[in-house]
């Protein structure tokens, strides 16, 4: 489904990913680890099109298509979704219009007729419950004045709400307490199944104990220096990325 | 001819005009005010209060004083705002249209034109009309008063409201010539009486209009008025406005005013808070793309004890417009316990677009509230991403993004015909 070969990507004039090398098959959890500023959530954005980012080098296909060359509103509708570290507040907008707005364009991408005031509605209440999300919430403007782990749930839902075939999750356990942390991964778990896949960006093992990896990588110095299962987490966890470090930094030398 | 030499030639044919003439003639206060117009001239960009807005760009166009045209009401009916219920009052190049207008006339209240007022009701004039305008300091003004023989008069005496919204419609037939056109109302709403009124102004052809008008507005003890002003005019467009509104005891005023199109804007809401726990709102929202140049200048002068003012100005500038905002509120030495809140926000689309922002807060007072703020900023580039990163085209992004910007001026209009033909208006200019 997605085939990353030797992805290379900038800001300015640093070099942040120095080529990555990924396939996520149908239906995997990827988690992708590693210490702070190794380029994980560059890695996130890069996927989704941010713009700040430039791409030197590599390839990425998504479903057979380049994604490299869609517009980030054209990788959301052929099915990206990125759920974002710090979610935006936009005042002004409410959430329910916002995702109104959001799924009407995918369906119009696709040739399909917009959902009407009634369809939409139905909709968002089954997925509302689904990941336990207060209809009061979605009637605010979007994460205006959201606590840590309401901005967080707002995502999970968005996710629901847009069914995507690949959901990146840029340190979405950051900031959440235990409690909210569970209520995040049940809403994750919810929406796995045989034919989505999940890119997990997490900094800790904590959230891999509740949404369960098939595959474990670590990202250190723009590359992607050790895979295996979750049991690498597990080892991450208890050792530190320290080992880790000085393993690569001695291949490189 | 100079612009100036040409003014002169019209107040004398309307002097002569209006000598020997039986009633109410006002030609010694024409003069009064002519001498001032004289002293003052047009305002350049020399006078602190003009220093970011020039008409010089006047002097391009060679304008018809008040040319006469006719309107036939299909042309009027398929203008926006057209649905908009109420007595309607017509003025095509600054002349009362008789034919397009229905005016009130009954035991109590008084819609009227102001030469029908002058028949009907030349005791109110005498008492109010002029009286809250500085004609020392604001040339335009004194020109206006010298000149202006067309308005709509507005009477609502103590203890009675006006069920019916006042809707005046200002249209410039400048199809063929460069109209310029001097209109002055005045609206006095009685003790506990209530109004309501839009000014609408919008343009039939792409010549230049230069309109140069005076809304007096006078709010009486416990009354209650809402006063819209909506400029919809073309892009060779003038327009330099006064609204000058006096308030008494335990009144309540609310003036917005929005902006959607004009080549050149200057709006001037002054707002005399004469009396006690007085309230006050002012709401603005200004669009300007391409060369558009809208200036609005606040004054609040609070000069009792116990009163509130809330001021809340927008703009989403483009292209190469300007746009200036300069907000005075004046806390006298006897308006203990004033509260005052002014807020300008911007949003600039693009490289060449600039906004000058200037609050003057002026406060003799000890023991008041009172806050200002201006923000001038860029679209949120990380909003926009987010909505992409949804599905959301940039472009319908950075849409919803300044609708949304504008929506808390927008949403807080009451009146929902007028809302929802604005919000139109507002969303087609921001798609241009």
């Amino acid at each position: 489904m997605l085939n990353i070969s030797n992805l290379q990507a900038r800001v300015e004039s640093k070099e942040i990913l120095k080529g990555i090398n990924l396939e996520v098959r149908p239906g995997e959890v990827h988690a992708i680890m590693g210490p702070n500023g190794s380029g994980k959530s560059t890695l996130a954005s890069v996927l989704a099109g941010r713009e700040t980012f430039e791409v030197t080098g590599g390839s990425v296909e998504f479903k057979g298509k380049d994604l490299l060359e869609l517009a980030p509103e054209e990788r959301a509708a052929e099915g990206i979704f990125l759920a974002f570290q710090y979610p935006i507040e936009i005042p002004g907008v409410t959430t329910i219009n916002f995702l109104k707005t959001a799924i009407n364009q995918v369906r119009k991408y696709h040739g399909r007729e917009p959902l009407d005031a009634a369809q939409f509605l139905k909709l968002m209440k089954e997925k509302a419950k689904t990941v336990k999300i207060d209809d009061q919430l979605l009637r605010r403007s979007l994460n205006e004045g959201f606590s840590g782990g309401e901005k967080k749930r707002n995502e999970i839902f968005q996710m629901a709400m847009l069914e995507p075939t690949l959901a990146i999750l840029d340190e979405t356990d950051s900031g959440l307490d235990i409690d909210a942390l569970r209520i995040v991964a049940d809403g994750v778990n919810q929406l796995r199944s045989k034919d989505r896949s999940f890119i997990v960006v997490t900094h800790y093992q904590r959230l891999l104990e509740y949404i369960v990896p098939d595959y474990v990588h670590v990202l250190y110095n723009g590359r992607i220096v050790k895979s295996g299962t979750k049991e690498l987490a597990l080892e991450l966890e208890e050792k530190g990325y320290d080992w880790i470090k000085t393993e690569a930094d001695s291949v490189s030398a | 001819m100079s612009i100036l030499t040409k003014i002169e030639g019209e107040f004398d044919s309307l002097l002569h005009h209006l000598n020997g003439k039986s009633g109410w003639s006002w030609n010694r206060l024409r003069e009064e005010a002519f001498e001032n117009f004289k002293k003052l001239g047009i305002p350049t960009v020399k006078n602190e209060d003009w220093k970011y807005s020039s008409l010089k760009g006047l002097e391009k166009y060679d304008y018809t004083l008040s040319a006469s045209a006719s309107l036939r009401p299909e042309e009027l009916a398929a203008l926006p705002f057209a649905d908009l219920e109420g007595l309607q009052m017509v003025f095509v190049n600054g002349i009362f249209s008789a034919a397009l207008s229905s005016p009130l006339l009954n035991e109590k209240i008084k819609v009227l034109d102001f030469r029908e007022a002058e028949k009907v009701i030349p005791e109110v004039l005498s008492e109010y009309y002029g009286k809250s305008l500085d004609i020392e300091k604001e040339g335009l003004t004194a020109l206006n008063m010298a000149i202006s023989r067309e308005g709509a008069v507005i009477y609502v005496p103590d203890n009675t409201t006006l069920e019916k919204p006042v809707v005046i419609r200002h249209i410039h037939a400048t199809g063929q010539e460069h109209i310029k056109n001097s209109v002055h109302h005045l609206a006095v709403i009685g003790k506990n009486a209530e109004a309501k009124i839009v000014e609408i102004f919008r343009n039939i052809g792409d010549n230049s209009s230069f309109t140069n008008i005076v809304t007096e507005i006078f709010v009486g003890e416990e009354a209650r008025a809402d006063y819209y002003k909506i400029q919809d005019e073309n892009d060779a467009s003038f327009h330099v406005g006064t609204t000058q509104v006096t308030q008494k005891d335990r009144s309540y005023f609310y003036a917005a005013t929005f902006t959607v199109n004009g080549g050149f804007v200057r709006n001037n809401l002054n707002l005399v808070l004469a009396g006690e726990h007085i309230e006050s709102h002012m709401y603005g929202l200004y669009i300007p793309n391409g060369s558009q140049h809208v200036d609005n200048h606040t004054l609040v002068d609070h000069q009792m004890p116990n009163s509130e003012s809330n001021e809340l100005y927008k703009g989403i500038l483009d292209g190469r417009s300007k746009g200036v905002f300069n907000g005075k509120i004046f806390v006298r030495q006897d308006a203990q316990k004033t509260n005052a809140y002014q807020n300008c926000r911007n949003v600039i689309l693009s490289e060449s677009a600039a906004m000058n922002t200037k609050p003057q807060l002026e406060i003799w007072a000890d023991d008041v509230k009172c806050s200002h703020g201006t923000t001038t900023g860029k679209l949120d580039d990380d909003a926009i991403f987010y909505m992409q990163s949804r599905g959301i085209p940039k472009a319908e992004a950075i849409k919803l993004q300044l609708a949304a910007f504008a929506e808390d001026v927008v949403s807080q209009i009451k009146w929902e015909v007028l809302r929802e033909e604005l919000d139109v208006l507002i969303l087609k200019k921001l798609q241009s």
